[in-house]
């Protein structure tokens, strides 16, 4: 049983990083197939870095993801605050309705809706283009609060009440028991969100891919790539954001594993 | 006690307004390119149109659900055994499961042109052999494939996390009263780890079902699923705006009703279906 089990899992494995290993395999490829190889070179990834169209896609997709997750992280914090004070279950469970909304439509409804908006009020604001940085970061920010907003409103539950009151007591005004009580206990969850919206933001293609106009993020450039026939610059491209992501997740994994450790030696 | 709930509860303002414009108002946006045609007139002409993408609804439920059925049969026993293993063992195969999650999926489905193509490896290891090759890609096969390739970690790690939580005294208590293997796993683990199971469901159909990208890339142009239909539509330009919307409006419905028919399996109220 253990042995099989064992097995499984490996295959799994197997499955999943088959295609990511060919990735990596054929980005180091001279010739310019995907899948016949012909010799060692990393004449692709010098390629990359004078490819401009990339470069502006990668600055794109950079810009988009700090800016988005960061005003999400804002935005969604000061919204669970206020979605954990609300006091009537209807209206509170009418407010999680909505924000479950862009988690629960499909990323093509979300991207096609919000693109309809822009273009309307583009059309009547007489704008030539109405599509673009702007319109681009707006729905970035909105698949994003919803992963900050619930990852924060659990950390919120879990605080104790009496703390607030306490620092309220002892003199504090209610913004600074804010920024001294409550921030220090939920600040995990901000963490949590605030990472999440940052990798979700990188990763995604559909929504950008209808609201982005010319301000291509990384994602839409690969798709007009894929559009012709593709080269080993795109594998060696993502061979790099595959290995800056490795890296980043297990940086984010030791800092949990390092805050867990003080909790348990705390407790 | 009221000044303050009232403070706390105004810092919610900013959101409750973005929500309102950035997700509501879209929606209606969208009903109500649907339901006029090109110069703001009522009309259920596109929504009649509709009849004309049948077979791309009917392929495209048809896929996903296989993809969702294949993936959940693969990702049981995946999460069962993960649940089996020392804790750090654990915590090393999530990152390990997690991570072709954060590689962006436009070149997880593109690789696998590599290994299907008529050249690609699969069909020259085949050659190599001696064997006659196969036609692997532009299948319904590639494109199902690449769906359960792409969403398998969502499905996963749900299951995963469901079961992990599981009270250990649960199963013992039901081996003292003479469950054996099989039957504990009908009647405690499968039933406790639903949850897991439905919200995994979700996470693997909702893109599949819309996809786009891994019918045109691994099921060339005769697998149309309704995401192509969609994307190609509003690609024709402003003109096609209301038909595509009253696509849109019509496959929305139908993931939600799917939803809302999952949900009802699962009696968490407050996290909603994702959580």
């Amino acid at each position: 049983m253990k042995t099989f089990s064992r097995i499984y899992v490996a295959l799994i494995i197997l499955f999943l990083y088959a295609p990511v290993a060919v990735m990596v395999f054929f980005s180091f490829n001279s010739g310019s197939s995907v899948w016949i190889f012909d010799k060692f070179s990393v004449d692709w990834y010098k390629n990359i870095l004078f490819d401009t169209a990339m470069m502006d896609g990668l600055k794109h997709t950079l810009t988009v993801a700090i800016l988005s997750a960061s005003i999400a992280t804002v935005l969604g914090t000061a919204a669970a605050v206020g979605i954990t004070a609300l006091r009537k279950k209807v209206t509170r469970s009418f407010v999680t309705t909505v924000t479950n909304v862009p988690m629960m439509n499909a990323d093509i409804v979300t991207g096609i809706s919000l693109m309809l908006l822009f273009v309307f009020f583009g059309r009547m604001l007489g704008l030539s283009e109405s599509l673009g940085f702007i319109t681009v970061l707006i729905a970035h920010i909105t698949f994003n609060l919803p992963y900050v907003i619930l990852s924060v409103i659990p950390k919120l539950r879990q605080t104790d009440k009496n703390l607030h009151e306490a620092a309220l007591d002892l003199g504090c005004t209610p913004v600074q028991a804010f920024f001294k009580v409550v921030i220090p206990s939920i600040q995990t969850g901000i963490f949590t969100g605030f990472i999440m919206s940052f990798t979700l933001s990188l990763d995604d293609f559909v929504i950008s891919y209808f609201t982005c106009g010319h301000y291509q993020t990384l994602p839409v450039v690969i798709y007009n790539m894929t559009k012709k026939t593709v080269k080993p610059d795109v594998y060696a491209l993502s061979t790099i954001v595959f290995l800056t992501i490795f890296v980043l997740l297990i940086l984010y994994n030791i800092v949990q594993t390092k805050s867990e450790q003080r909790r348990n030696s705390r407790g | 006690m009221n000044k303050k709930s009232f403070g706390s509860r105004l810092v919610a303002a900013p959101y409750l307004v973005w929500a309102a414009i950035f997700v509501i108002v879209p929606l209606l946006m969208m009903a109500y390119f649907a339901f006029t045609n090109e110069s703001g007139a009522f009309t259920l002409a596109n929504i009649s149109e509709i009849g004309r993408y049948k077979k791309a609804f009917g392929v495209s439920i048809l896929y996903a659900i296989i993809a969702t059925a294949i993936t959940l049969v693969i990702s049981y026993p995946m999460a069962y055994f993960m649940t089996k293993m020392k804790v750090s063992s654990q915590r090393m195969i999530m990152i390990i499961v997690m991570l072709p999650m954060w590689m962006n999926f436009l070149i997880r489905t593109y690789s696998w042109i590599s290994i299907l193509a008529n050249t690609g490896l699969i069909n020259t290891f085949l050659q190599s052999v001696g064997l006659p090759k196969l036609k692997l890609i532009n299948t319904p096969g590639a494109v199902i494939l690449g769906m359960v390739y792409d969403f398998i970690p969502y499905m996963i790690l749900p299951i995963y996390s469901v079961m992990s939580k599981i009270d250990n005294s649960l199963l013992e208590a039901a081996q003292d009263l003479g469950s054996n293997g099989p039957s504990r796993l009908r009647r405690v683990i499968i039933p406790l780890s639903m949850p897991g199971v439905i919200s995994g469901i979700t996470m693997v159909f909702v893109p599949s079902v819309s996809t786009f990208y891994i019918s045109q890339k691994l099921g060339g142009n005769k697998n149309w699923l309704i995401g192509d239909a969609i994307e190609y539509l509003f690609g024709m330009g402003p003109d096609y705006y209301n038909v595509a919307s009253a696509l849109s409006l019509v496959l929305m419905v139908m993931i939600l009703l799917c939803l809302a028919v999952m949900s009802r399996f699962t009696d968490d109220d407050e996290g909603g279906v994702i959580v």
